[in-house]
């Protein structure tokens, strides 16, 4: 951060870089406030949210208080001047998703609309820490997609080409240079599937998921957007066919615009809308930690012959991840089959972490849509707004996701970057297919 | 997650392949409506409660299954041939004697 801090500060005319470093001293965490809340014996500090009672009505309701409401909220807020929001959570702030995934960020996809709309989001990973004044730890060590087949290895160079025209960065890899680049990594992965390449994404990385949340939630609140936790939505009220505002269980909160942001949830708070039937399965996805090792991998690495990603946390601990289980569940907790499947593609990657043992695993609710691509759109009811579809993909997509939906919000029309992920789209046949696999709800 | 087969008994999970929601009525094939083929395709009721869905005994007797499961507490109340509980709405109506 300091770095990047430095580069800044020289890359700007000198009174511009005056009001910066004045502005970063002011900032509410910085060296100087802990300087001076030290001098006052830290009794000054601010909860980084308030806990304020919902009022009876806002200019917009957004409902779920995860990484994805919490930065629509935060950009509602920041770019479009809406700061009469409430943001409304189930539980508490950081229970779901943004908790729960494995913290990998990359723009890698081959299709234009993903790319697009990822690289936003990357851009907006690269100066968030600032944006928010809050240490969101992000990391841009890479990440390296395996190939094991020559096929394969086509396929990537083709991704590659397609992200480079884009203007995303990707570079194949030859199975010496990733053996240099992961000592670690058996490249034979026990003789079955060697490896023949890679692809990597340098400007990819990791970032501390808890700290987004957090982040995304002090930067919303201190620009006055209410976060009320405990405060689950039990039905919505309607003028006509008009959405006007939601019934919950803290009371009647009205709203000329309600969002939903809601995840592995879609399904159930669209119903209590009338809406029965979306592109949409609820899933489980596992994910995994082990104790902490010392530092040997400093990049996320992804197998392709099953499918695994792994990467090292600042801690030590291997934070790693697989299939989803593969069945509709709204328990977030999985089966043991695909724990034994991921361990064994683990091993099979690093054989010198078999004897290394598991810390803990849980489980995430995933909104699997029919074409592995998300939704961010107007709709389907008059004075209402969706986001959803995520997969198990919607951890990188937070700032843009955020940043989208505030926008389409604000506008009531979709941001370039969004205009194509309609609900809509799999009537018209415009379904965005990254694997080019048809519709199942298995994609990401 | 076991599933009691009503062929092999109880089986674990590993054995089975999921092949997916049993609620989706497949159109006619000769049917050239839109929005009902939509509806089969892409559109789901993703149930949080009972979900009736299909199951192969893939590792097993390879029987294809009607189960009856909670997708909140993982729970099986039913399972049974699909050939004999998972009928698709037309064919169901074909047997009736309507076209």
């Amino acid at each position: 951060m300091l770095e990047q801090g430095i580069k800044r500060v020289a890359s700007l005319h000198w009174r511009s870089a005056l009001v910066w470093v004045w502005q970063e001293i002011m900032a509410e965490y910085s060296a100087f406030a802990l300087l001076r809340n030290a001098l006052h014996g830290n009794r000054d500090w601010k909860p980084a949210w308030r806990k304020p009672d919902p009022k009876p009505s806002y200019d917009v309701i957004i409902i779920g208080g995860g990484g994805h409401g919490l930065s629509t909220a935060y950009y509602l807020a920041k770019e479009h001047g809406i700061t009469n929001v409430a943001v409304l959570e189930r539980g508490w702030l950081g229970q779901g998703n943004i908790g729960r995934n494995t913290t990998m960020i990359r723009s890698n996809y081959l299709l234009p609309e993903n790319s697009h709309f990822y690289e936003h989001s990357v851009k907006l990973w690269e100066n968030l820490s600032h944006d928010l004044n809050y240490n969101v730890m992000f990391s841009q060590r890479g990440v390296l997609n395996l190939a094991h087949t020559p096929a394969q290895l086509d396929d990537f160079a083709r991704r590659g080409n397609s992200m480079r025209h884009c203007g995303i960065d990707a570079e194949l890899m030859t199975p010496d240079e990733i053996k240099r680049f992961i000592p670690a990594l058996d490249i034979s992965v026990g003789g079955r599937f060697p490896v023949v390449g890679g692809l990597i994404q340098r400007r990819a990385g990791t970032a501390r998921h808890d700290a987004v949340a957090w982040g995304y939630a002090r930067g919303a609140d201190r620009r006055g957007v209410d976060i009320i936790e405990n405060c689950e939505v039990t039905g919505f009220l309607r003028d006509g066919d008009r959405i006007v505002g939601v019934t919950t269980t803290r009371g009647e909160i009205r709203a000329e615009k309600t969002a939903v942001a809601v995840a592995g949830n879609t399904g159930a708070v669209m119903k209590l809308a009338g809406i029965e039937r979306l592109p949409i399965e609820t899933h489980v996805l596992q994910a995994f930690v082990s104790e902490g090792l010392k530092p040997f991998m400093d990049s996320v690495v992804t197998f392709g012959a099953g499918h695994l990603y792994v990467t090292q946390s600042d801690k030590g601990g291997m934070v790693f991840g697989g299939d989803i289980d593969g069945y509709n569940t709204y328990a977030q907790r999985g089966n043991l089959p695909i724990v034994e499947e991921v361990m064994a593609e683990m091993v099979a990657l690093f054989p010198g972490l078999a004897r290394v043992r598991l810390l803990r695993s849980w489980g995430g609710l995933m909104d699997m849509s029919m074409d592995g691509t998300p939704i961010i759109t107007t709709g389907p009811l008059p004075g209402m707004y969706l986001n959803c579809g995520w997969c198990y993909g919607g951890f990188k997509a937070t700032p843009a996701s955020g940043w989208c939906f505030a926008y389409t919000i604000a506008q009531d029309r979709p941001h370039k970057f969004n205009a194509a992920m309609t609900l809509d789209r799999f009537k018209r046949g415009f379904i965005i297919d990254e694997k080019g696999q048809g519709a199942t709800p298995r994609l990401h | 997650m076991l599933i009691t087969c009503p062929y092999c008994g109880p089986r674990d999970l590993s054995e089975y392949t999921y092949q997916g929601d049993a609620n989706r009525t497949r159109p006619d094939p000769a049917s050239a409506d839109q929005a009902a083929w939509n509806d089969y395709v892409y559109d789901r009721i993703n149930t949080a409660g009972e979900h009736r869905e299909f199951w192969q005994h893939s590792g097993g007797c390879r029987a294809h299954l009607l189960v009856a499961r909670n997708t909140l507490t993982h729970a099986i109340n039913f399972v049974g041939f699909a050939r004999e509980h998972g009928l698709p709405k037309h064919q169901e109506r074909r047997k009736g004697g309507e076209a």
